[in-house]
């Protein structure tokens, strides 16, 4: 278990430091002179110097790129003399344009994407769960064909034209929501949640209809399993014989792919939260990117990514304890 | 011995993986043609395709442009309004017109279309061949270019393609917008390919006709191109049609978040983005690229299930 | 072959076919079973009827599609969705045609109980042999968890599983093919039911195996007076454990009688056929073995 667990943590570092590097390559050799950016109209060459003195991006790449990793770890100070500045570990720099701590910056953010996510997440569990067993139960009725056409219809609208929609149909013509504004829940609960609504929708519809079908395929393969047919020759209350031997072994499967999914949304829901204006990780990424706010940039690349390998690590650990059949090398 | 009659499996009598004398590809022409919603699907998007070549046609019969402004059809002291009701919508524009320049939603609806399937299809091209060769060279050789595949793979998936995506497009203002497009879709699109690939041959390896193959001393490349790539064409079909859809909406996505082509050219995904400050007063102009993204999505999605569904109950068979 | 109307309630004339059985425990009559197909409903059991009698077991012989499995899944009651059953089943001489699911469960596991053919699918992987024997135990008998427990370590005893207090919590992935076949029947056998319906129970096994598990069949059988089906396409299983034996072909009973019978003088030359398919069992010693 122990050897099991160093060898998954040394890949999930391997990958976040090729990301780290790819991400900083692409930006050191792509990107446009960020000095000159923060510089302005009314620039002059010593000032584009010392700009670049300050950052940091005058010195040799990879001196740049260690300086970054050490300043994860090990905390870096900024500047020199009484201009100096430091930024303790973990340290992702300072904003180009904000001059924040985008260490700061991203842990005010991320309880917005958390509550994004975790109501996204319960509302498509539900609804996509729910409706995946009902079609199961009710394979070849009139309900399971059109909840799977509803289904196959729900997983195709582009969120941002869902949520154009639901804004137009919703808040302009039948003024039932207000506009989605970011009030803190103790401030204002019942608008707060009246402003998260329309998003968590949005990103749960796609989700919901995907698992309602994935889920409909597991339990009707699993009805169809050799040990669901023990278990009805064994007399069992039906209670029983669903719940032991139709779900157990139909839902697991689907706790890795929630899991993978769920860890993507903590990375920012990029578009829904720029559509609904919510100030969360997936917005900072949109905003960084149009200002090419490097620092932010990079944090939110490395923030998405660590999401997603931790997410990775998280599931198979999950799955081993829920699936007797899988045991760790 | 008397043939079983078989109606305990309902399914019959299975054949043999190899040597099926109809090909996957008829079998599920054969079961679609049977299916309403993969039939009214397919027709959507010939109808799609169709009016994505004849653009300039629909453009010459209408007499309007896609980058044509027309202040005729607008009414500036509404704010740029289009005039009369449901977004200007008149005999010279079937569709309306854009608010504030007048440009014909029909002409630039149907010039966008070319984008976008352009777009999707060349990624769906590029991702199949990249996955198809990756997938394969990792699963038949094994060793250290599996291990080299494999971590690629891992890497380029726990990526974070969205905000990759656009950060390279948007920190690249020059240059072939839609020749980067296809590159960056696929740069993230082939290892889902390449995973399942790499898997089936890995299976197809140990499976008897290819050691029988082997063993009796067929080259690398009969094994290849005979053996292997043959048995994965299930799959393939499948797996493209359920990805096109997906590409479709990137490309859409990316047009909306002003990193996809550039304007004037126009894009579904970025008549989205440009109605976002009308829909309130001018729906339409939302609801027709809107509802043409959805439909199009839709019908590949449909397809893309139906032939999944006609494999299945195939290999089922 | 018999050919009586519909829904024979006479019980004498199922035993008058048979051998000398006093006392009946199953009597299936006129067993008919439509499934319906995408070409229209099939009959997949066509007019079947025969006897088990206490601490007896009857072979049904046929290859795979003659229809002998459905027979044993319309005398559970668990045929797929749509089936059409008409005929007679009395077990204890109860009908069970037409008995509503909460009775049929009832009867189910405790009064009548089933091994299959493939026993590592048959077993859901996701819990432990203990539990699954111990929730069929409690489902019947009710009783502790505690009670259960020590119900299903004595029955993996009794079907020679070793150290069977430590196996209960092991999963079914983790046992062999032949202690997987043995969990079945141990889980089977559980609420001491009076038949038990196996289903090809050795095809899945090797052939020492087969064995094995056929001897321990024959033993438990015996122990516990259970009247037993066994569905075999073999029928050099059949002879060695079998009183009497029903051909079925197509969905048709084309022969029954007594084990004797059958063998040595088969009426039908679909049964001919079978026998001459079986390779020279007498004078084959490896055969022998699986014979017992």
């Amino acid at each position: 278990m122990a050897r099991y667990l160093a060898g998954r943590i040394t890949g999930l570092v391997l990958i976040l430091f090729l990301v780290c590097l790819f991400t900083y390559l692409i930006f050191f050799k792509l990107s446009p002179d960020p000095a000159l950016m923060i510089c302005g109209k009314t620039c002059t060459p010593e000032r584009v110097t010392q700009i670049r003195t300050v950052l940091g991006i005058d010195k040799p790449f990879l001196t740049q790129f260690w300086d970054f990793l050490s300043g994860l770890f090990a905390g870096r100070d900024y500047g020199s003399g009484t201009n100096l500045v430091h930024c303790p570990a973990p340290c992702l720099g300072y904003s180009f344009q904000t001059n924040q701590s985008v260490w700061q910056m991203v842990l005010d953010r991320l309880p917005v994407t958390a509550t994004l996510a975790i109501g996204a997440a319960t509302l498509w569990l539900l609804a996509g769960i729910t409706m995946g067993l009902l079609s199961a139960v009710k394979e070849g009725t009139w309900w399971d064909r059109s909840a799977m056409n509803l289904a196959l219809g729900g997983a195709s609208i582009p969120n941002y034209v869902l949520a154009l929609a639901l804004q137009y149909v919703l808040v302009v013509k039948l003024q039932i929501l207000p506009f989605p504004s970011s009030v803190a829940f103790t401030d204002a609960p019942w608008l707060w949640f009246q402003s998260y609504l329309m998003p968590w929708i949005v990103l749960a519809t796609g989700a919901a209809c995907l698992y309602a079908r994935l889920t409909r395929a597991n339990v009707i393969d699993t009805l169809a399993e050799n040990f669901f047919r023990t278990a009805r020759s064994k007399g069992l209350a039906p209670v029983l014989t669903m719940r032991r031997h139709a779900l157990r072994p139909a839902l697991t499967p689907i706790v890795t792919i929630f899991g993978m999914d769920f860890a993507a949304l903590l990375g920012g829901a990029l578009i829904t939260e720029t559509v609904f204006g919510l100030n969360g990780i997936g917005k900072m990424a949109a905003d960084s990117i149009a200002k090419n706010d490097q620092p932010v940039i990079m944090a939110v690349t490395l923030l998405a990514a660590f999401f997603v390998v931790v997410g990775n690590v998280v599931v198979d650990l999950v799955y081993t304890a829920l699936d007797p059949r899988v045991r760790i090398r | 011995m008397t043939t079983a009659f078989t109606h305990d499996a309902q399914a019959g009598t299975s054949a043999g993986a190899p040597g099926a004398s109809i090909t996957p590809g008829r079998r599920i022409l054969g079961a679609l043609r049977h299916d309403r919603a993969a039939l009214l699907s397919a027709s959507f998007l010939a109808l799609m395709v169709l009016m994505a070549l004849c653009a300039p046609l629909i453009s010459a019969l209408t007499g309007q442009g896609p980058t044509q402004f027309d202040m005729a059809a607008i009414d500036v002291d509404a704010g740029g309004l289009p005039k009369g009701a449901f977004g200007g919508i008149s005999a010279e524009h079937p569709f309306g017109v854009e608010p504030l320049n007048g440009r014909d939603i029909l002409a630039r609806i149907a010039y966008g279309a070319r984008v976008s399937f352009l777009i999707a299809a060349s990624a769906t091209v590029l991702t199949t061949l990249l996955g198809v060769v990756l997938g394969m060279v990792a699963g038949f050789y094994g060793g250290w270019v599996d291990q080299v595949v494999s971590r690629v793979m891992d890497f380029l998936m726990a990526f974070p393609a969205l905000i990759f995506m656009i950060a390279i497009l948007s920190s690249l203002p020059t240059g072939n917008r839609s020749l980067l497009l296809v590159a960056v879709i696929s740069l993230f699109g082939w290892p889902y390919l390449a995973r399942v690939v790499r898997g089936q041959t890995l299976t197809l390896l140990n499976r008897d006709f290819v050691e029988a193959a082997r063993a009796s001393g067929a080259s690398r490349r009969d094994l290849v191109f005979k053996e292997i790539l043959p048995n994965l064409r299930s799959s393939l079909i499948v797996m493209t049609t359920l990805a096109v859809p997906g590409y479709i909406g990137t490309e859409a996505g990316l047009s909306f978040l002003g990193v996809g082509v550039s304007p004037p050219t126009p894009s579904w995904g970025q008549m989205i983005a440009n109605s976002v400050t009308w829909y309130a007063v001018d729906p339409l102009y939302f609801a027709i690229p809107g509802l043409f993204l959805f439909l199009t999505v839709l019908s590949l999605t449909v397809l893309g299930d139906r032939v999944r569904a006609a494999t299945d109950a195939g290999e089922a068979a | 072959m018999r050919g009586q109307g519909p829904m024979s309630e006479d019980p004498m004339s199922a035993a008058a076919s048979g051998p000398d059985v006093t006392s009946e425990l199953l009597v299936v009559e006129n067993l008919t079973v439509t499934l319906p197909t995408t070409r229209g409903p099939v009959a997949v059991v066509k007019d079947v009827s025969f006897t088990v009698g206490r601490n007896e077991t009857v072979g049904i012989v046929g290859e795979s599609g003659s229809g002998k499995s459905m027979t044993s899944l319309a005398i559970m009651g668990l045929l797929p969705r749509g089936a059409l059953t008409t005929g007679s089943v009395r077990l204890d001489g109860v009908e069970l045609l037409g008995l509503g699911d909460r009775e049929m469960r009832r009867i189910r596991g405790a009064q009548a109980s089933m091994i299959f053919q493939d026993p590592l699918s048959s077993l859901n992987p996701y819990y432990t042999v203990g539990l699954q024997i111990e929730e069929m135990y409690r489902a019947h008998l009710g009783g502790s968890r505690k009670e259960a427990r020590k119900v299903a370590v004595e029955a993996l005893e009794r079907v020679g599983i070793p150290e069977p207090e430590r196996r209960t919590g092991h999963y079914p992935h983790q046992f062999s093919g032949g202690q997987r076949q043995r969990i079945m029947i141990a889980m089977a056998l559980v609420c001491s039911p009076g038949l038990l319906i196996a289903d090809e129970p050795t095809t899945a096994l090797d052939v020492t195996v087969q064995a094995q598990i056929l001897r321990l069949l024959a033993d438990l059988q015996r122990q516990t007076r259970t009247g037993m089906v066994f569905i075999t396409h073999d029928l050099a299983v059949i002879s060695s454990i079998a009183t009497r034996v029903l051909v079925m072909c197509r969905g048709e009973q084309v022969e029954y009688g007594t084990a004797e019978q059958v063998f040595s003088a088969p009426e039908h030359a679909y049964t001919r056929r079978l026998l001459e398919s079986i390779p020279r069992i007498t004078d084959d010693l490896s055969a022998d073995e699986v014979v017992l």
